[in-house]
């Protein structure tokens, strides 16, 4: 099993990733979980969404206190207190930021891939959104699905040129980070 | 066909399947988005009813009795705040044995105001007469939306399918929607006896005096008690059809001859079972759930906690100055056992605080280590409340 | 039709074997005198055997229906007090998905219509249901032993608005549940009273015809409440419209197109000395003085805003004979 934390702020489609992550996985035969921190939040509020993906059915409904991987929408964030919390250990950090990976792990001290999401959002979709670049970037690092997933699942959620854009920003995102970098890890956790 | 769907959109495909003509809708968090994606279906043209934005859960309840006593099959939904601005006319429901199918996506009561999870809002309608089932996940929540429909229409009694807010609502999970040929082949066209109808009038709602009022009592309570074959036969045939059984009445899992067991209703029981896997050193345990409250399933409980010692009953919802609630209508159900177990009452996770896998090994160890307490608030932070709270 | 012995006639069958069509039967509970048991009788009479009926609670409800026994000849359900708007949406919203053309009626009392149900009542004629709502105004919550409501005129005695050395019965003003009635731009709205029964005839009629929320407001006397004599119900309940303090008229869209004109409006207190509940403003006091002179006031001003007075040459002017002036000449 594969549990992963989404950080974001109201209105960067933080469940949006969270759905788009597990009907992804659903939709490639495995059993996938996603929930959100249920929040009364408004735009710009700290919001948490949860992902577990599994080869079993998956019965709990704790919200994921131990992560594998961290998704961090907004760099900002990482000083908020509990973002970081509970991260296993050899897991990742995902942080949406123009820094490079070793400024912000300094800061974090753990494993951390940074991506330029809301920069390459505003590029190919017109809108600082950086979800679906999150997503693509980190199923390049996990490799836990195909990319292919990805653009099915966006696909239902996503239609016309909306879903153009998507498609063209999660290719983008793709190529910013080092693909299978994070596959070992990804897979020792799915055994 | 294995979807990935959220809850209430899971929820919203099963309650289209069941061809309702009339839908009475008013937003509460956390069931709006159920009401939500109805509408969606409805725009697209994908289910075709009245659907009636109203302007209170009282009206939404109001509207779905007036168009059920007209002959049309009906759904609203609600939760919290709004179950309870209804409660007069689930009551009136319920009386007037109108069978009806609404969705509580159970929510905290305020004050304090609390949009999270609990049971307090169902379980303070709990003797308004509707059948209430408590669902485990949202393929239950799917298959018991459709078996409630012919449950309500055989017995004339209303359904409540009670799924936990946010935890089961808000969560995206694989689902298997059932096709529309299979709900077709279970659920008959919409059928109610006393149907108002200008050439066969009839009067309903009418003033009981004491001479018949026990009776009309004795019969609802009755009613309710022979619901309970309904329950089975339902989803007994639901098994047949699509090869998913929801549980029944009592659902039991774990190890059949375990003499400590953990009793929860709703979704928590997922979490507890994950847990109990994880940690075979702490011995057996029995898992049982009451899919049904009402009527309450008192024979196959007793069956279920046979050969059990140490009983945990785990709720969300509590009476304040009584304690637990399911807690002690299952004590009342034991009493008539010859070597009852003992009962460890806890309520947990009220307002949405997260249900941690390791509450598991804290309530063996709670078990283990003392004799049964009073009930107890399990999760309960003392050191954040003043002294003389405590 | 399956067998009918001779004993058991079909009450479909029985209905239509009637010399004329009657919503409620004879050998109800209702009081000597009651105005609404009249009004209901002519409501139900004008609408005619297609129709389904939500029933508010209120005396209504229980001197029809005491178990076993029903006067009603229609489809009839009581549900609660306050929800008989949403009740009758409800059916109108099944019998709409249903195709079928069946009128459903709603009917309440003042205190299920002005107060309690008031939020059922605007969500249902805001939604544009196919429902004709009467209130059957009494003035006050008779179903519980006479308490004020929003309806009961200003100065009337109730169990709740007594009389007593600081008090001279109800301080409020009866509620203008017409003019708020008329703010949702319903395609009809009319008050009526028992005292000119082929007046409500023709207004059931008409919001029969219509497609769409439509509201009757029939004023309909209490023996019980008002204290005066049961045989005097309609001579009570005319003289509130020939003296300006129940004005008949007609909406649309919330428009006034229609009045009832006085010929020789008559002193209110011609009308308020006959009931009990006003004995209290015949006492020789100057705050009965005043009293007396406020409803006075208050009827002139109805008088005056619906220009109520007669043209005497106006060949529409017919009181009396039931027929109301439309067209809105006087208004144009």
């Amino acid at each position: 099993m594969i549990e992963v934390r989404i950080h974001g702020r109201g209105g960067q489609g933080n469940v949006v990733a969270a759905y788009l992550l597990a009907t992804a996985a659903i939709d490639e035969g495995h059993f996938g979980q996603a929930f959100p921190a249920f929040g009364a939040e408004r735009r710009g509020a700290p919001v948490v969404s949860f992902v577990r993906i599994a080869e079993r059915a998956l019965r709990r409904r704790n919200q994921v206190l131990q992560p594998d991987f961290l998704i961090v929408q907004d760099r900002a964030l990482l000083k908020v207190p509990g973002v970081l919390d509970g991260l296993r250990p050899g897991g990742g950090i995902l942080v949406n930021t123009s820094l490079d990976a070793a400024t912000i792990g300094e800061q974090v001290g753990s494993a951390v891939v940074t991506l330029p999401a809301t920069q390459l959002a505003k590029t190919h979709l017109g809108r600082p959104v950086p979800n679906t670049a999150l997503l693509s970037a980190f199923l390049t690092l996990t490799q836990i699905l195909p990319m292919d997933a990805l653009t099915k699942a966006l696909e239902q959620k996503f239609r016309g040129d909306i879903l153009e854009r998507n498609l063209r920003l999660i290719e983008a995102a793709s190529q910013h980070v080092p693909a299978g970098h994070w596959k070992e890890r990804a897979h020792a956790t799915g055994a | 066909m294995r979807q990935a769907l959220e809850g209430s959109q899971a929820i919203a495909r099963a309650v289209a399947l069941c061809r309702p003509q009339v839908i009475a809708a008013y937003p509460i968090t956390p069931q709006t988005h159920i009401v939500e994606n109805i509408a969606k279906l409805v725009a697209d043209g994908k289910l075709v009813c009245e659907y009636v934005s109203v302007e209170s859960e009282f009206s939404a309840a109001s509207v779905v009795l007036g168009a059920a006593v007209a002959g049309s099959r009906t759904y609203t939904a609600s939760a919290s705040q709004g179950i309870l601005l209804m409660s007069e006319v689930l009551f009136n429901i319920a009386g007037s044995r109108v069978p009806i199918v609404m969705t509580c996506a159970n929510r905290a009561v305020g004050a304090p105001l609390s949009i999270w999870n609990d049971q307090q809002d169902s379980m303070a309608v709990r003797d308004a007469g509707w059948i209430q089932l408590y669902c485990a996940d949202n393929q239950e929540a799917v298959d018991t939306t459709i078996q409630a429909y012919r449950i309500a229409e055989r017995t004339e009694l209303p359904v409540m399918v009670c799924v936990d807010g946010f935890t089961l609502t808000h969560t995206l999970e694989p689902i298997d929607v059932p096709s529309q040929q299979q709900v077709d082949a279970f659920l008959p066209p919409y059928h109610f006896a006393r149907t108002l109808d200008p050439m066969k009038p009839i009067s309903m709602g009418t003033l009981v005096s004491p001479d018949f009022y026990p009776e009309a009592r004795h019969s609802h309570h009755q009613a309710l008690l022979n619901a309970a074959a309904e329950i089975v036969a339902a989803d007994a045939d639901w098994c047949a059809l699509t090869g998913r059984s929801q549980g029944s009445l009592v659902q039991v899992e774990g190890d059949a001859d375990a003499s400590v067991a953990i009793l929860t209703l709703g979704s928590v029981i997922g979490t507890l079972a994950d847990a109990r896997e994880m940690h075979p050193e702490l011995g057996t345990v029995k898992l049982i759930r009451l899919r049904a409250f009402r009527p309450f399933p008192s024979e196959a409980l007793l069956q279920a906690c046979a050969g059990v010692t140490d009983l945990v009953v785990l709720e969300r919802a509590l009476s304040p100055g009584g304690g637990g609630i399911v807690g002690a209508e299952v004590k009342a159900a034991l009493f008539d056992m010859p070597n009852p177990p003992r009962v460890h009452n806890f309520a947990v996770g009220l307002g949405g605080r997260d249900i941690p896998l390791d509450i598991y090994p804290r309530l063996l160890q709670a078990v283990r280590s003392q004799s049964p307490r009073p009930f107890a608030v399990f999760d309960v932070e003392l050191d954040k409340l003043p002294a003389e709270d405590r | 039709m399956n067998t009918t012995s001779q004993t058991t006639i079909p009450i479909a069958d029985l209905r239509r074997s009637q010399p004329r069509f009657q919503g409620i039967e004879s050998g109800h509970r209702a009081c000597l005198g009651c105005g609404e048991a009249l009004a209901a009788r002519l409501v139900t009479e004008a609408a005619g055997p297609d129709v389904m009926i939500a029933n508010a609670t209120g005396c209504l409800e229980i001197f029809t229906t005491p178990w076993p026994e029903s006067s009603w000849r229609l489809p009839w359900m009581h549900s609660l007090f306050e929800n008989t708007g949403a009740i009758a949406a409800g059916m109108e919203a099944a019998l709409k998905a249903q195709g079928k053309s069946t009128k459903v009626l709603a009917f309440g009392g003042d205190g299920g219509t002005f107060d309690i149900g008031f939020q059922a009542l605007s969500g249902m004629l805001e939604r544009g249901h196919n429902v004709l709502y009467v209130c059957y105004d009494n003035e006050a919550y008779m179903n519980t032993g006479i308490q004020r409501s929003s309806s009961t005129p200003h100065a009337a005695m109730t169990t709740t608005s007594p009389v007593g050395r600081d008090r001279m019965g109800k301080r409020h003003l009866k509620k203008d549940i017409l003019s708020i009635i008329a703010s949702h731009h319903i395609p009809f709205a009319a008050s009526a009273s028992v005292a000119y029964p082929s007046d409500i005839r023709k207004k059931v009629r008409r919001a029969m015809e219509i497609e769409g929320p439509t509201f009757l407001l029939i004023h309909s006397p209490c023996p019980l409440g008002w204290g005066h004599d049961g045989a005097l119900s309609i001579e009570v309940a005319r003289l509130a419209v020939q003296s300006g303090l129940f004005p008949l008229i007609e909406l649309e869209r919330g428009e006034l197109i229609g009045t009832m004109p006085l010929r020789q409006p008559r002193p209110v207190t011609d009308y308020l000395r006959l009931q009990q509940r006003f004995s209290h403003l015949f006492k020789d006091d100057s705050r009965a003085r005043e009293e007396l002179e406020h409803l006075q006031a208050l009827a002139e001003r109805n008088i005056e805003y619906y220009g109520l007075n007669s043209n005497r040459d106006d060949p529409c002017d017919s009181e009396g004979a039931d027929t109301v002036r439309r067209g809105g000449q006087r208004w144009g």
